[in-house]
């Protein structure tokens, strides 16, 4: 098997699993209990959250865990947006957001709030000029993605919070799902950050929310405060740790593994360039770690299935959206229907090898004349 | 803005819906494709992580449309068809009936909520794989319904409920072929899905095992009751009234020494009385929820032919309307197992004169 799909979900690193088996061992109280056990989790919970609030420069205070991007997205979305019984209001975002940014925004819609999509350049950035245009006095909120899933494009998030500056009543939110440990992350001006632990080699389940301090967000679970009175829940200690110490790894190796991902990346742009029919969609914008691409006349769906014939894994979309629809991220960007059925995404990670790109190189070929050569 | 020549392809990514979307492009509207999302596995009871049919629906569609360069929509119906559909299942199950679900998807699904949707992005006509023709009467100024011209293949007793307003808006391009021809014409354009054979069951019970649905959908456990003989005596013990159906013989497991057919039931009691099969045949019908298409009403008593379940063979009948409004239909013939809950459907020749759901036969 060769795995192209890390985008979506990354393996976990070793280091991790260990440290998360140790905690979990270790620490078998309920944080919020007064007795020694519960004591001693309090706190590992504690030294953890600090280390984590460290790596980000953030203070403890600003973390919130949570079970995932797609929680950490709907609780920063609604909550900003809910907060203080507010019922209505403009929201800024782009048609790049993964499904549990769209998904929440449209929920919002539903309940009174208008949603406006931002133009996408060609280059797969959002377009600041418009942005600035469509802010509205009622403006409350504007939801971008760091680096957005399917085309992998890095998107101006300092730009965006330096406009933002003189719209003190406008909530800015960063889903960095994608972004954490492939690009230098900012959080000045930022209100609110998603972070997927699992993306790059820690435990599924486990999100991250930043929170500014002093921001008010309207729980989505409601309960005990002993957390967080934003998330309610028994918190999960082992969980967190494991957060952490892939957090760190991410963190200290990130240029070291993005020089050698850019290698790869590079080698298979340029074997993928020679075919006629293969039309790519990311930028010279984006990470190296993602590269969708098209192939005329072929929907996404059948080269995929070809592909996964040979036991090469790749995705159609992001993984959390597919009912025949064209990727909206791609006809963003290319404005052309045909376009955006035929794509699909490679993701790469530092332990992709050269091997598994030349033994995909191979595989690509064979599905490439079988099914774009019958297509004339 | 919108124009007559255009058209929204209803396509479940089946062979018959497939070349309905081909004819119709070839002849020259502008089309677009859309499958409708009837339900998601968990609402029908099943695991979640299995593909389930509508996804699987939508899925072959979309590369269908894809291979016509089409446009292609998927409507959302969860919640419409488990109340119109579903639900309605259910109710008309638990009152004894035995319920026509195909029918009531066609009316509410296809022919109501796919033509607004039609309307609301500008296509003028919906267009469906169904075996029946559509022709207009310039005498009367009315739409008519007729068989296909495969009368194997003739689907028009699940469409008799259409209105003139639907029926202005409607085409059915496979009515002037024969089923071999339409397989032919599917293979010779590559459907990837030439091969895949008509579907049979309901749908959201892929399974057949419609009470095992029914008891998972309601939470309900639907309780044993009597069987009873003619004469009202207990002869032995059933599964729960909903599980058995008019006409029914087989898994009875009653031995009496010859053979019993479900003849009545009555819910109320949780009772199924069974008997000889000479029991079954009735000679008249009640029939209401009535749609006529060649007149707004009949003007009087009409000699006609009559389907009471899907291919049947059609029978000699004489229909009448009666004071309140219902319709009694006598047949020269007595017929078994008129079931409450089916469709009547009427006929004058290859005419679909109209028709309405089973009430009560006697």
């Amino acid at each position: 098997m060769i795995y192209l799909d890390y985008a979506a979900n990354h393996p976990v690193d070793p280091v991790v699993l260990t440290h998360f088996c140790e905690v979990e061992q270790r620490c078998c109280g309920n944080p919020n209990a007064s007795h020694p056990a519960g004591q001693a989790a309090k706190q590992q919970m504690a030294r953890t959250t600090e280390a984590i609030a460290a790596l980000l420069g953030v203070r403890p205070t600003e973390v919130l865990y949570t079970s995932g991007a797609t929680e950490s997205n709907n609780l920063a979305l609604k909550g900003i947006a809910l907060a203080g019984g507010r019922r209505s209001g403009h929201i800024l975002t782009t048609p790049l957001e993964h499904s549990s940014v769209s998904g929440s925004l449209e929920a919002l819609r539903q309940q009174g709030f208008t949603v406006d999509r931002l133009d996408i350049l060609p280059d797969g950035t959002l377009d600041i000029a418009q942005l600035r245009a469509r802010l509205r006095e009622d403006t409350v909120l504007v939801a971008i993605s760091a680096v957005s899933s399917e085309l992998g494009t890095i998107q101006p998030v300092e730009q965006v919070a330096d406009m933002l500056r003189a719209f003190p009543h406008c909530r800015l939110h960063v889903d960095a799902a994608q972004a954490v440990g492939r690009i230098p992350l900012s959080f000045a001006g930022v209100d609110t950050v998603s972070i997927a632990p699992h993306k790059f080699g820690g435990l599924n389940g486990s999100g991250l929310l930043i929170k500014r301090e002093g921001l008010a967000l309207e729980p989505l679970l409601h309960g005990g405060e002993s957390a967080s009175a934003y998330r309610s829940g028994t918190p999960a200690v082992a969980l967190a740790a494991a957060a952490e110490v892939a957090l760190r790894l991410a963190l200290e190796n990130r240029e070291v593994r993005f020089a050698r991902v850019r290698a790869l990346h590079d080698r298979l742009l340029e074997g993928l360039r020679r075919y006629p029919k293969v039309r790519i969609n990311s930028s010279d914008c984006a990470v190296p770690h993602i590269l969708n691409l098209s192939i005329a006349g072929v929907k996404g769906t059948r080269f995929q299935q070809a592909l996964a014939g040979q036991g090469v894994c790749v995705s159609v979309k992001s993984a959390c959206a597919s009912d025949g629809q064209p990727s909206e991220a791609v006809l963003a960007i290319s404005c052309d229907r045909r376009n955006a059925l035929s794509s699909w995404r490679i993701s790469l990670s530092h332990l992709t090898t050269e091997q598994e790109i030349e033994a995909f190189l191979q595989i690509f070929d064979v599905c490439y004349h079988t099914l774009a050569e019958k297509n004339p | 803005m919108q124009e007559n020549n255009t058209a929204l392809i209803a396509m479940s990514g089946g062979v018959d819906s497939s070349v309905a979307a081909y004819l119709t492009q070839r002849a020259g509207y502008t089309c677009a494709g859309v499958t409708m999302r009837l339900y998601r596995n968990e609402d029908i009871g099943l695991c979640q992580y299995r593909t389930c049919c509508s996804q699987r629906d939508i899925d072959d569609a979309a590369e269908v449309a894809f291979e016509l360069d089409m446009p292609f929509h998927v409507a959302d119906y969860t919640a419409a068809f488990k109340t119109q559909v579903i639900e309605k299942f259910v109710r008309v199950y638990e009152n004894g009936g035995t319920p026509n679900p195909c029918i009531d998807c066609n009316r509410y699904m296809k022919f109501s909520h796919l033509l607004d949707f039609a309307a609301q992005k500008g296509y003028h006509y919906v267009v469906t794989g169904h075996y029946a023709r559509i022709a207009y009467d310039e005498k009367t100024g009315r739409w008519l319904l007729k068989k296909a011209k495969d009368q194997q293949k003739d689907q028009s007793y699940v469409l008799y409920m259409l209105s003139q307003e639907q029926l202005a808006r409607i085409m059915f391009p496979l009515g002037e072929l024969t089923k071999p021809e339409v397989r032919d014409i599917a293979a010779q354009q590559g459907f990837v899905n030439a091969r895949k054979h008509d579907s049979q069951d309901i749908c959201f019970v892929p399974d057949g095992d419609y009470v095992a649905f029914m008891e998972r959908f309601t939470g309900k456990q639907y309780a044993a009751g009597d069987y009873l003989d003619l004469s009202g005596k207990v002869v032995g013990r059933h599964r729960g009234a909903v599980c058995y159906t008019l006409g029914q013989r087989k898994g009875l497991r009653l031995a009496l020494g010859e053979p019993v057919y479900v003849c009545q039931k009555s819910m109320a009691d949780n009772t199924v009385t069974v008997g000889p099969e000479s029991t079954l045949y009735t000679r008249s019908l009640i029939a209401d929820d009535l749609n006529w298409i060649p007149f707004d009403k009949p003007a009087g008593p009409m000699r006609l032919t009559a389907c009471t379940r899907h291919h049947q063979k059609e029978q000699a009948v004489t229909a009448a309307l009666l004071s309140d409004g219902r319709l009694r239909l006598d047949f020269d013939v007595p017929q078994r197992a008129v079931t409450p809950g089916q469709a009547v459907v009427l006929y004058d020749g290859e005419l679909v004169v109209g028709g309405g759901t089973i009430q009560e036969s006697f």
